[in-house]
């Protein structure tokens, strides 16, 4: 494990760890309470394994009650509190704490509510993303936005992270879907924000806890807009001599009117790899492959199929593959979508970036990282959601050469800052976490980042909800919030009034 | 003379003289009436400011490339000359901004930044989302006189808190925004309307409702008062054309069915956008209704019960701008009691300034939401200088 600097621990949590576990089972009876080393090893760490640490204890209450009163406690009593969905997170969300309570939301598992006439679900936080989808096919629906962890991750974690999918442009993140839900503050209060009408008024709570990575307040019940299933969805499979004529090809697409269900790009080190793997029928001689997935009536897909097609040709597409049946669709996005495991075949380790950059920026990008991968000697490979400019770089390592795992998230920092100079941002889905923490400054000033965790403030003024999360230092709210002020005089007299 | 009328505006060319403004005011212990053009001045709580800031001249395309779906702008850029470049290259806001001019009585229709504070989207909200869904990014000065930024430029970005989404809707009351970055979307090829006539409130919410949760994706689905119920398809040609034919099949229960070309049914939604149905007259109180979509009629009917009035349905039912006839008041108690039953929230849109400063006119909260968006305010504006009491009364 690399060094990561979490917050000072708070040695009275510690030295109360007995109490604080039979105070917990008191309010959460039964085998809520998990306090055996062994057996929280299994929340030791999320999906950024390279981090790991064992909780204080685990908690897994069942009801909205029990999560009040739980965090009600942890308030009174000053400890700290990381909230977990399916622990999925690749930022490391959902990394505990030594001083502080994992509270796990796997027992929130049911839907409550189906409404199709108004179009949305209401469920508990503990539901899997595609568990939603799963519920509402039958009548023809499906929720929306479709992280490549769907099986899994939970519709709370999809929430904190504001997860997206390859289907973003077309359809949003997490945040466009959400309609309302039920949120347990640091303090115990339950709050509710919007409902199954659209709009929720006053300042948009929603907007702000939607993607806050759990620092906030503790999701118990969620409502989402559920979409009817298009009609048909077809594929175009494209191969170019140049990742810039790819680029310009998405470019194209969306310059001619066209928003695609989803538009993913590959390079030529994924491509082989992913065709290794699965055997696609991916074109090997071209530096970078396009899939580009229309989807609606059929006549209007036929239409567009038609259209890419052409602008694929006008861009010098070297092969140009459209789907006539659902099972070539889907062989199509078999190589795409084994793409990471497929790279984890040819290299012991990967390691997965998250940054976003304005899409024109892409051959800048791809060359000065591989300019990167030479000065690193590290391999990359890349996969691109071309259509929004949110890209995975895959960096290959050896976590059991020494000193690899560092180089490589070295390499990985340079990336993305590399997105941030060219106008693009950190991380597009995968969260911030403790992953991207320390690299926040090069996004943001200090400024920026005191009004983000002044915020922070006004949900959990005492700090004690998954702190070491998201921002490089941890300050007191009473101090953030004192103003300097300067400037007694109107400091621009000369400007027009009346 | 009133407050308004001996109050200072400045109207600052900078974002860094909108800072010095502010600080200014926080020093002398000034109230800023923050605004573009006071389209929307009479919308809200009364205010009692000292001095005004006036951020049109904060004004100019900074960014836009339209085959990267963007485009940034100063906050005082009036909404027709973005509306106008973007027409030009065939992209438009997706959430249909309105204009309120109608309503209102104004000359034009406002600001990016009011647009933007105001947070009011137009009929495809249904199908694209709200105002809040479009804004990637802003740089704005907060109450306690600092300049920050948040968001991007980009659509994909989970990078700290979505600030934006916090001043969305804000009314001013958190920080004057100084630029504001969109996602802005190609128009759409062709649109068709169909049209239903003569049905009753709670048969067109069933209607619409058929439509909305059908394969077509309907982009405008709206009940009119003199009865049409009218259905928009966008798209390509071909599949505005197949999509017609299939909801006539799906609607054909509920009788004839016209259809409108592109040019009319533009024109129709412009209406229907704009509130058209309703009328200017100043003295009618207006209030601006959000319910869950199916429940459209339950929450008119309910109302009608005991007031006489004109209402307009969007948003397949999910909201109801509704125009109260001979009253004195703005019967606020028949309103929210109706809401307290369906769910949802409502807004006094158009009243009286003695209306709106005897009630609330936004939605009142439950009390630990309406403490965490006091403590919302208060980090943004610990002074409370910026749009007091616009939107709630405020603990000063």
């Amino acid at each position: 494990m690399t060094h990561l600097k979490m917050p000072d621990v708070n040695q009275h949590s510690l030295d109360s760890r007995q109490k604080i576990i039979s105070d917990l089972q008191a309010i959460c009876p039964g085998e809520a309470v998990i306090s055996h080393e062994n057996e929280m090893r299994a929340f030791e760490s999320d999906g950024l394994t390279a981090y790991r640490q064992i909780p204080l204890v685990v908690v897994l209450p069942q009801t909205t009650e029990q999560v009040s009163q739980v965090l009600k406690y942890c308030h009174d009593n000053d400890i700290r509190v990381v909230p977990r969905g399916a622990g999925t997170s690749l930022s490391g969300g959902a990394l505990p704490l030594e001083d502080g309570v994992l509270l796990g939301m796997g027992k929130f598992n049911k839907i409550l509510d189906i409404d199709y006439d108004n179009r949305c679900v209401t469920v508990e936080p503990g539901v899997t993303n595609l568990g939603i989808t799963h519920a509402v096919e039958a009548q023809g629906f499906y929720y929306a936005p479709d992280p490549s962890s769907q099986i899994a991750c939970s519709i709370g974690g999809n929430i904190a992270e504001n997860s997206g999918g390859v289907h973003s442009l077309k359809y949003g993140l997490t945040t466009n879907n959400v309609l309302g839900f039920e949120v347990v503050l640091i303090t115990g209060e339950v709050i509710q924000i919007g409902g199954k009408h659209m709009d929720s008024e006053g300042y948009d709570l929603m907007g702000i806890l939607t993607g806050s990575e759990g620092l906030l307040g503790v999701i118990t019940k969620v409502t989402v807009r559920i979409l009817r299933k298009p009609e048909t969805a077809r594929a175009l499979l494209i191969g170019f001599p140049s990742s810039e004529n790819a680029g310009q090809c998405v470019a194209d697409v969306i310059s001619s009117g066209v928003i695609a269900a989803g538009m993913e790009m590959m390079d030529k080190p994924a491509i082989h790899a992913a065709e290794d793997f699965v055997h696609a029928g991916y074109p090997l001689d071209v530096e970078a492959l396009l899939i580009v997935e229309l989807d609606g009536p059929e006549v209007e897909v036929d239409h567009l199929i038609d259209a890419v097609s052409k602008i694929a040709h006008d861009n010098k597409a070297v092969s140009v593959l459209a789907s006539t049946n659902e099972e070539e669709r889907l062989n199509f996005w078999a190589g795409r979508k084994a793409a990471f495991p497929a790279v984890g075949r040819i290299s012991p380790d990967y390691y997965c970036m998250d940054g976003t950059i304005p899409r024109h920026q892409l051959p800048t990008v791809l060359s000065r990282m591989a300019e990167m991968s030479a000065k690193y000697d590290l391999r990359v490979a890349n996969v691109f959601h071309a259509g929004d400019g949110n890209m995975h770089p895959l960096i290959l390592y050896d976590a059991n050469v020494p000193g690899e795992l560092e180089k490589t998230e070295e390499f990985g920092a340079d990336i993305l800052k590399l997105c941030v100079e060219v106008g693009g941002v950190l991380t597009g889905e995968h969260g911030v976490g403790v992953e991207k923490r320390d690299l926040m400054p090069a996004m943001f000033s200090q400024t920026d980042m005191e009004h983000q965790q002044r915020l922070k403030c006004a949900f959990d003024a005492k700090g004690l909800l998954n702190p070491g999360k998201v921002f490089p230092q941890l300050y007191h709210c009473a101090e953030m919030g004192k103003m300097h002020i300067s400037g007694g005089k109107l400091p621009f007299p000369d400007i027009p009034r009346f | 003379m009133s407050n308004q009328e001996k109050n200072q505006t400045f109207k600052p060319a900078s974002e860094a003289d909108v800072c010095d403004m502010v600080k200014w005011a926080l020093t002398n212990k000034q109230r800023i009436d923050v605004f573009g053009t006071h389209t929307r001045r009479n919308v809200g709580k009364p205010m009692q400011t000292t001095c005004g800031l006036d951020l049109s001249d904060l004004s100019g395309v900074q960014l836009y490339e339209p085959e990267e779906l963007v485009l940034g702008a100063g906050a005082g850029s009036t909404l027709a000359e973005i509306e106008r470049l973007l027409a030009d290259n065939n992209q438009q806001f997706e959430f249909e901004p309105p204009n309120f001019s109608h309503l209102l009585g104004n000359k034009t229709s406002g600001t990016l930044g009011g647009m933007v504070a105001c947070g009011f989207a137009g009929p495809r909200r249904v199908k694209a989302g709200s105002v809040r869904d479009h804004v990637l990014g802003a740089r704005a000065v907060s109450g306690r006189g600092e300049i920050f930024k948040s968001g991007g430029r980009v659509v994909k970005n989970v990078t700290g808190y979505d600030l934006p989404k916090v001043l969305t809707s804000s009314w001013g009351t958190l920080a004057a925004m100084t630029q504001l970055t969109f996602k802005v979307l190609p128009k759409p090829e062709t649109e068709s309307t169909l049209v239903l006539t003569g049905l009753d409130v709670a048969t067109a919410n069933r209607a619409m409702t058929k439509a909305l949760g059908s394969v077509v994706d309907v982009s405008g689905a709206a009940h009119l008062p003199d009865e049409r119920t009218v259905l928009r398809l966008e798209g390509v040609k071909p599949s505005v054309k197949s999509r017609v034919a299939t909801l006539q099949k799906i609607l054909s229960e509920y009788g004839e069915i016209d259809v409108l070309g592109k040019a009319k049914s533009a024109k129709l939604w412009a209406d229907i956008r704009d509130v058209k149905a309703l009328s200017s007259n100043a003295e009618s109180p207006i209030w601006r209704i959000s319910v869950p979509p199916a429940s459209g009629a339950k929450a008119l009917a309910l109302i009608e019960q005991h007031l006489d009035v004109t209402a307009l349905m969007d948003w397949g039912g999910g909201l109801i701008w509704l125009e109260i006839h001979g009253e004195k008041t703005a019967c606020a108690a028949q309103v929210r009691s109706t809401i307290a039953k369906t769910g949802g929230h409502a807004t006094l849109f158009r009243a009286s300034k003695k209306s709106r400063a005897g009630s609330a006119v936004f939605q009142p909260q439950p009390d630990a939401l309406a403490r965490l968006s006091q403590r919302v305010k208060s980090v943004f504006d610990p002074q409370g200088v910026l749009n007091p009491a616009r939107m709630y009364e405020e603990n000063s």
